[in-house]
C-alpha cells in the first residue's frame, strides 16, 4: 500500500517537473527571440493585403512555368538515383550482420549520422559557391540528403533479415560478392527501393524550394516572383507544386503498396 | 512442365519497367552538364581549410553577434514553433481522423487541408509572415508553427484512428458529452504518441530552424549565408560545425526521451 502510494506520489513529482521544465523552455525561448502578440495584432493587416495579392492567381503563368517545374522533378529523380546507389555500398557497411566488425560499422554509422544533421537547403547553400547557380548543385544537394535518409532505414532493414539463408551460402562456401548477390539483396531489394521511392517524395517538396539559394528548378522562378512582389504568381507556383506533389505522393504511394 | 507466368502479370512487370526506363530517359536526356570552374577548386579550398581552422573567435562574443546566441536563437525558434503546432494540430487531427470525425467526407477534406499545409513550404510562409511582423525570429516562429501542423496532425489523425475506441463507447454510454468521452478515453490513448510525434517533430524544426534565417526570419542562417556570400570559409567553417553539433546534441536528447515514452 504504502509502496504503491510512494510510486504515485513520485510519478506526479516526475510530472510536475516536466510541466515546469516545459513552461521554463518556453519562457526562455519568448524572451529570446522577442515573441509579441501585440505585433502579430498589429501587423495581420499587412498579411491580409499580401494574400489579397495573391487571388486570383495567375492562371496564364502555368504553361510558362512547366519547364522549370519539369526541371525540378528531373532533379529529383536524379538526385535520388544517385543517393540511393551510394547509400547501398554504405548501408551493407553499416550493418553489424555484413561488415564483422565493430570499427567499420560504427565509422559508417557515424558519417550517416553526420550527413544526417545538415538540412537539404544548407547542402544547397554550400554546393552553389562550388558548382555554381543552377541544377548541378541541387542534384548534388539531394544526393547527398537522399543517400543519408535511405543507408540509414536500408541499414537498419539489412540488420533485422533473415539469417538462415546467409549462414547455408556460408556453408557452400559462397565468396562475399555472392553472398551479397544471393544472399541479402533478394531479401531487401523491396524495401530498397520503398525507401528510394520515400525519398523521392521529400525531396521533391525539397527541390521546389532549393532554387531559393541558386540551386536551380521552380525555386529560382519563385524567388523572382517573390522579388517582384508578384504575389499571383508565387500563388501559381505554389498551386503548381501542390498539384505535382500530391501526384508523385498518389503514384509512390500505390507503387509502394505493391511492393511490400 | 515449365511454368510460365500468368501473361496479364508478365505484360504488367513489362509496362512497369518501360515506365521507368522512358522517366530515366528522360531524366539524365535533360541532365546539366557538370563544369568545374576555376573558381570551383578555390572555394572547395577554401571550404576544408575554414572547417580545419574555424573562427573559434566567433563562438563568445560578449558585446556582438556570436554563434552561440545565434545558436540559441534558432533552438528558440524550434521550441516556441513547435509548441504552437502542437497546440493547434489538435482540432485539424480530431476533425482528420475517420473514427472521431462525424463524417467521412469531414475527414477526408481535413486530410486533404494538412496535406496542403504540408506542401507550403516554410520559406514562403515565412516570408509572408515577415509582412506581418517584421524581420526576425518572430516570423520564423510562426512559419514553423504553422507548418509543422500539416505533419502533426496528419501523424496524430493516424494513431487516432489507430486507437480501440472500446474505452470512448463506455464512457459514452454511461452519458458523457462528446467533450467528456475526448478528455477521458482518447486524450489518456494518444498522449504518449502525440508526445513522441511532437518531439520529433522538434528534431525536425531545428534543422529548419537553421535554414529559415536565408530569407530572414531569424537563427543562424543569415550569418551563414552571410559568410558565404562574403567567402569568409572559417566563419563558415565554424557556424557548420555549430550547426552539426547543436542538432546532434538535439536528436540524442529527444530520441532517449522518445524511447521512454513508447
Amino acid at each position: 500500500m504504502i509502496e504503491a502510494r510512494k510510486r504515485r506520489r513520485m510519478a506526479r513529482a516526475k510530472r510536475m517537473v516536466t510541466i515546469v521544465f516545459m513552461i521554463g523552455l518556453i519562457w526562455f525561448s519568448i524572451l529570446q527571440t522577442g515573441v509579441s502578440i501585440q505585433t502579430l495584432l498589429a501587423g495581420l493587416p499587412n498579411m491580409k493585403t499580401l494574400v489579397k495579392e495573391m487571388f486570383p492567381p495567375d492562371w496564364s503563368y502555368f504553361i510558362s512555368i512547366t519547364e522549370p517545374m519539369l526541371a525540378t522533378v528531373r532533379m529529383a529523380v536524379l538526385g535520388t538515383t544517385f543517393g540511393a546507389l551510394f547509400a547501398f555500398p554504405v548501408a551493407l557497411f553499416a550493418s553489424s550482420n555484413v561488415a564483422k566488425f565493430p570499427l567499420i560499422y560504427q565509422i559508417s554509422r557515424f558519417i550517416m549520422n553526420l550527413i544526417r544533421t545538415i538540412p537539404e537547403l544548407l547542402l544547397a547553400a554550400l554546393f552553389v559557391p562550388i558548382f555554381g547557380i543552377g541544377e548541378v548543385s541541387g542534384i548534388l544537394a539531394i544526393t547527398v540528403f537522399s543517400f543519408g535518409i535511405i543507408a540509414k532505414l536500408l541499414y537498419e532493414a539489412i540488420e533485422a533479415i533473415d539469417p538462415g539463408p546467409l549462414e547455408a551460402m556460408t556453408a557452400v562456401g559462397a565468396n562475399k560478392m555472392q553472398w551479397i548477390f544471393y544472399g541479402i539483396l533478394p531479401q531487401v531489394s523491396a524495401h530498397f527501393m520503398s525507401y528510394a521511392l520515400y525519398s523521392f517524395e521529400i525531396n521533391v517538396r525539397a527541390a521546389a524550394v532549393l532554387g531559393y539559394v541558386g540551386a536551380g528548378g521552380i525555386g529560382l522562378i519563385l524567388n523572382n516572383a517573390l522579388s517582384f512582389y508578384q504575389y499571383d504568381r508565387v500563388l501559381t507556383i505554389v498551386l503548381y507544386t501542390f498539384f505535382v506533389v500530391l501526384l508523385i505522393d498518389l503514384a509512390s504511394n500505390y507503387v509502394r503498396r505493391k511492393l511490400i | 512442365m515449365k511454368m510460365h507466368k500468368p501473361i496479364r502479370k508478365r505484360v504488367r512487370t513489362w509496362i512497369a519497367i518501360l515506365i521507368v526506363l522512358a522517366i530515366y530517359i528522360w531524366a539524365f536526356a535533360g541532365a546539366p552538364i557538370m563544369e568545374i570552374k576555376e573558381t570551383a577548386i578555390n572555394s572547395m579550398k577554401g571550404m576544408f581549410t575554414g572547417l580545419i581552422h574555424p573562427d573559434w573567435g566567433y563562438v563568445y562574443d560578449p558585446d556582438g553577434e556570436d554563434l552561440l546566441r545565434s545558436l540559441l536563437e534558432t533552438l528558440a525558434i524550434a521550441i516556441l514553433g513547435t509548441f504552437i503546432s502542437a497546440i493547434l494540430c489538435i482540432p485539424f487531427a480530431l476533425l482528420a481522423a475517420l473514427n472521431v470525425s462525424k463524417s467521412r467526407s469531414t475527414a477526408a477534406t481535413f486530410k486533404v487541408v494538412l496535406s496542403a499545409i504540408r506542401v507550403f513550404p516554410e520559406l514562403i510562409l515565412a516570408l509572408i509572415f515577415i509582412k506581418a511582423v517584421g524581420l526576425g525570429p518572430f516570423a520564423g516562429i510562426l512559419a514553423l508553427g504553422i507548418h509543422s501542423i500539416g505533419m502533426l496532425g496528419k501523424l496524430i489523425a493516424e494513431s487516432i484512428e489507430n486507437l480501440d475506441l472500446s474505452a470512448s463507447e463506455a464512457i459514452t454510454a454511461s452519458g458523457a458529452n462528446k467533450m467528456q468521452t475526448l478528455w477521458f478515453a482518447v486524450v489518456p490513448e494518444v498522449l504518449p504518441a502525440f508526445m513522441s510525434y511532437t518531439l520529433y517533430r522538434f528534431e525536425i524544426s531545428v534543422r529548419a530552424a537553421a535554414i529559415l534565417g536565408i530569407v530572414g526570419a531569424g537563427g543562424i542562417g543569415a550569418p551563414l549565408i552571410f559568410a558565404l556570400n562574403g567567402h569568409t570559409w572559417d566563419r563558415v567553417g565554424i557556424i557548420l560545425i555549430g550547426i552539426v553539433v547543436m542538432v546532434t546534441t538535439i536528436d540524442l536528447i529527444s530520441s532517449s526521451i522518445r524511447r521512454r515514452i513508447v
